[in-house]
C-alpha cells in the first residue's frame, strides 16, 4: 500500500529562516492523521509542501506515491481547506458547487447538495454572508465532494465556538467512513484531535518530535512515580521524556517497547495531552542542550 | 476554468460594457449628424466660393469639447483596463486567501493562470477595440477639421485606430504582472498606472520617432510656409515657418544657413529689403499681406537661407499603427508569459 505521506529530509525556508527542517515522515494511507504543535511551528508549511502549495527547499516528499500538485490527476486526489476556510466572498454557495463541478472531474454533485441540504444552507447566499462556521462546512464540501484519495485541513477548527466545533469534526469522521478517505488535519489543541485521530505528529520548532499510531504510543509511554532517584540509572531501554524531581520522589515519563520491571516504580498511563506536553517542553530542553539530535521518532 | 474566469470577471465587464454602451449611444446618436454639419459646411462655404477656413475652424471649436472628451476615453480606457482588471487579478486571489481553496482543484495552478489571462486578455483588447472604433467613426469628420490635433501626432494618434488594443493588451498584462510582484492590490495598482503612464509618454518620445526614418526635407524661405516672423530688438529676425504639410507629425523644425547651419535668429543684412532701418515696426506682421516682410524673405531665400525639417509624413499613419500595436502585444505576451513560468514555482 503506498504511503499516505512520506518525507526524506524535507525543510522549507524563507530567506535564512527555517520554517521547516529535517523533516522525516511516513504516514499509512487510511489513517486519520492528527498534526499537533505550538502556533508557528510549522504545522502549515508542512500541509502546504504535502499540497504542493510550497516547493520544497530541501529534501523530498511524496503525497500518494506522486510529487504535490505534479499535475491534474494528482492534484485530483488530493483534497486541501486552508487555514481559515477560504471562500470567495462574493459568489454565492451555487457558484462555489458550480466552480467544484467544473474544476474536478471526479466532482460529485449528489454528495456536495445533500451536505449544503443538510447543513441547511440557502444555495443562493453569498460566501460573504456566512458564519465563520457555515464556511468552513462549505469548505469542506468542497474539499471532500471533489472525492479525494487524501483530504488535508489546515487548523480546520481554530476559528469555531465549541460547539461549532464538534460538529465540524463529527461530520467529518461520517465522512471520513462514508468515502475510506485518508486525512491530515492539522491544530495546535491536542484535545480537537484526540477524538478523531488514530495517527500523531507532534511537531515543535520546525521539528517533527514524535510520530505514530496513537495506540503504539499510548502503549509505550508510561509515567513511573516512585522514590526519588538519577533518572541516569534507568535500564538502557527507557528512554527518559521529561523528569520532575520533589525531596523524596520522581516523576519520570518514560518511552519503552519492554515492561517496566522495577518494583519500587508505581506505573500509570499516560493520557495523550500530557504526552504531547511532554514531547513539546524536552524539545524546549533539547534547544537549550545544542549538539545533540534533537529528532525522535517512535518506531511502531 | 473559463466559467469561473467569467463568473469572476462579470462586474468589472458589466461595468466597462455598461460604459461603452453610454458611449455608443452618445457617440451614435451624434455621429449621423456631426457627419452633416461637416458636410453642409463645407458645401455652404464652397457654394459661397470664398475658403473654408474660417468655418471649419468654427465647425471645429463647436465640437471641441466632445471631441476632446471622447479622444481622452479612448486614451484613459487601457490604463483602467490594467489598474482595474489586471492589477487585483492575482493579489485579490492572495488577499482573500482563495488561490489556496482554487489552486487545489484539479487544474494545476499554470493552466488557471493561462485561462485567466487569455479570456480576460481578450475582454480588455475587445473593450478598447470597440471604444476606439467608435471614437474613430464619430471624430473622422472632426479630425479634418481639427488643423492642430493632426492625427499622426501623439496625442491623437494613441487615441485612433487600432493601437488602443495593443495598450490595452499591454496594459492588463502588465497590472497582472505588478500584482503578481507586489502581491498587494492597492500597490500594484499604483505601480501599475504609474508604469504604464511612463510607458505611454516614454513611446511618442524616445520609440515611435525611430521606428522608421524620418523625412528630412529642405525647402526655400517663401511667405507661404512662413508661420511667424518677428524683428527683434537687435536686429535679428525670428523665422517660424514649416516645411511640411500640416498633416504630417513634425520632429524638428528650423532654419539653416547659406552654410548648412542650423540657427536660432537670422542676422538682418545691413542692406536690402530686410535691413532694419527699413523696417517698418518692432512688432510681430503677418507675413503674408505685408509686401515688405514678403520683400525681406524673398532677399533671405537669396542669401541661401532655408527651411529644414524632419517629420513623419501623415500617410505613414497605418504603419505606424501596425507597428505600435504588434510592439505592445509582443510586450503582452512576453509579460504573460514570465507570469506563466513564475506562478510555478515563485507564488504562493
Amino acid at each position: 500500500m503506498t504511503a499516505a505521506l512520506r518525507a526524506r529530509g524535507l525543510g522549507r525556508s524563507y530567506g535564512r529562516l527555517w520554517a521547516l527542517s529535517d523533516c522525516t515522515l511516513d504516514v499509512p494511507a487510511g489513517r486519520v492523521v492528527g498534526l499537533v504543535g505550538p502556533n508557528g511551528a510549522g504545522k502549515t508549511t508542512l500541509l502546504h509542501l504535502a499540497v504542493g502549495l510550497l516547493t520544497p527547499s530541501t529534501g523530498t516528499i511524496e503525497v500518494l506515491g506522486g510529487r504535490p500538485a505534479a499535475g491534474p490527476a494528482q492534484l485530483a486526489k488530493v483534497g486541501f481547506v486552508a487555514q481559515d476556510s477560504p471562500t470567495y466572498a462574493g459568489l454565492s454557495i451555487e457558484d462555489h458547487l458550480q466552480l467544484g463541478a467544473r474544476l474536478n472531474p471526479g466532482w460529485d454533485d449528489a454528495l456536495a447538495r445533500d451536505r449544503i441540504r443538510r447543513l441547511g444552507l440557502d444555495l443562493t447566499r453569498r460566501a460573504g454572508k456566512l458564519s465563520g462556521g457555515q464556511r468552513a462546512q462549505l469548505a469542506l464540501t468542497l474539499g471532500v465532494a471533489k472525492r479525494p484519495e487524501l483530504l488535508v485541513l489546515d487548523e480546520p477548527v481554530a476559528s469555531l465556538d465549541p460547539l461549532a466545533r464538534r460538529e465540524f469534526l463529527q461530520d467529518l469522521m461520517e465522512a471520513v467512513a462514508e468515502h475510506e478517505l485518508s486525512v491530515v488535519l492539522s491544530s495546535h489543541l491536542v484535545s480537537d484531535l484526540e477524538r478523531v485521530c488514530d495517527h500523531l505528529i507532534v511537531l515543535v520548532a520546525s521539528r517533527v518530535q514524535l510520530g505514530g499510531d496513537i495506540d503504539t504510543l499510548l502503549a509505550t509511554h508510561h509515567r513511573l512515580t516512585g522514590p526519588r532517584r538519577d533518572p541516569a540509572r534507568l535500564p538502557a531501554d527507557q528512554h527518559v521524556i521529561s523528569a520532575s524531581h520533589t525531596d523524596r520522589q520522581s516523576t519520570l515519563l518514560v518511552r519503552t517497547e519492554a515492561p517496566i520491571l522495577d518494583p519500587a516504580w508505581t506505573v500509570d498511563q499516560v493520557g495523550l495531552e500530557d504526552l504531547v506536553l511532554a514531547y513539546m517542553g524536552q524539545s524546549a530542553t533539547d534547544r537549550r542542550d545544542a549538539g545533540r539530535p534533537p529528532t525522535l521518532e517512535v518506531q511502531r | 476554468m473559463i466559467w469561473l474566469t467569467w463568473r469572476q470577471l462579470r462586474g468589472g465587464a458589466l461595468t466597462v460594457g455598461a460604459l461603452l454602451a453610454v458611449l455608443a449611444v452618445v457617440l451614435g446618436l451624434t455621429g449621423p449628424g456631426l457627419a452633416d454639419d461637416y458636410s453642409t459646411t463645407i458645401a455652404a462655404c464652397s457654394s459661397q466660393g470664398g475658403g473654408c477656413a474660417g468655418f471649419v475652424e468654427r465647425f471645429f471649436e463647436d465640437n471641441r469639447i466632445t471631441f476632446l472628451a471622447a479622444a481622452a476615453v479612448v486614451l484613459v480606457l487601457p490604463a483602467l483596463i490594467g489598474v482595474f482588471w489586471g492589477a487585483p487579478l492575482i493579489t485579490r486571489e492572495l488577499e482573500a486567501g482563495t488561490h489556496r481553496l482554487v489552486w487545489n482543484q484539479s487544474i494545476t495552478r499554470t493552466r488557471w493562470l493561462a485561462v485567466k489571462l487569455v479570456v480576460t486578455g481578450l475582454a480588455a483588447m475587445t473593450a478598447a477595440g470597440l471604444a476606439s472604433l467608435a471614437v474613430t467613426w464619430w471624430s473622422s469628420p472632426v479630425d479634418k477639421a481639427a488643423e492642430d490635433f493632426p492625427r499622426m501626432e501623439p496625442l491623437l494618434f494613441a487615441a485612433r485606430g487600432i493601437v488602443p488594443v495593443g495598450y490595452a493588451a499591454f496594459a492588463f498584462a502588465l497590472g497582472v504582472t505588478v500584482g503578481m510582484l507586489v502581491r498587494r492590490t492597492l500597490p500594484a495598482m499604483a505601480i501599475t498606472l504609474a508604469v504604464f503612464v511612463a510607458a505611454q509618454i516614454a513611446m511618442p518620445l524616445l520609440v515611435r520617432p525611430h521606428l522608421v526614418a524620418p523625412v528630412r526635407s529642405t525647402v526655400e524661405i517663401t511667405p507661404s510656409n512662413v508661420t511667424g516672423f518677428v524683428r527683434g530688438p537687435d536686429g535679428v529676425l525670428l523665422v517660424e515657418a514649416t516645411a511640411t504639410s500640416p498633416d504630417d507629425w513634425v520632429l524638428s523644425s528650423h532654419v539653416l544657413d547659406a552654410a548648412g547651419h542650423a540657427v536660432d535668429a537670422v542676422e538682418a543684412p545691413s542692406s536690402g529689403p530686410c535691413a532694419p532701418s527699413t523696417a517698418p515696426a518692432e512688432e510681430a506682421t503677418g507675413p503674408e499681406d505685408d509686401p515688405q516682410v514678403a520683400a525681406c524673405l524673398a532677399d533671405l531665400g537669396r542669401l541661401g537661407y532655408r527651411l529644414e525639417a524632419t517629420s513623419h509624413p501623415a500617410g505613414r499613419f497605418w504603419p505606424f499603427q501596425w507597428y505600435e500595436t504588434g510592439i505592445y502585444t509582443a510586450l503582452a505576451l512576453a509579460l504573460a508569459g514570465f507570469c506563466t513560468w513564475r506562478i510555478r514555482r515563485h507564488v504562493s
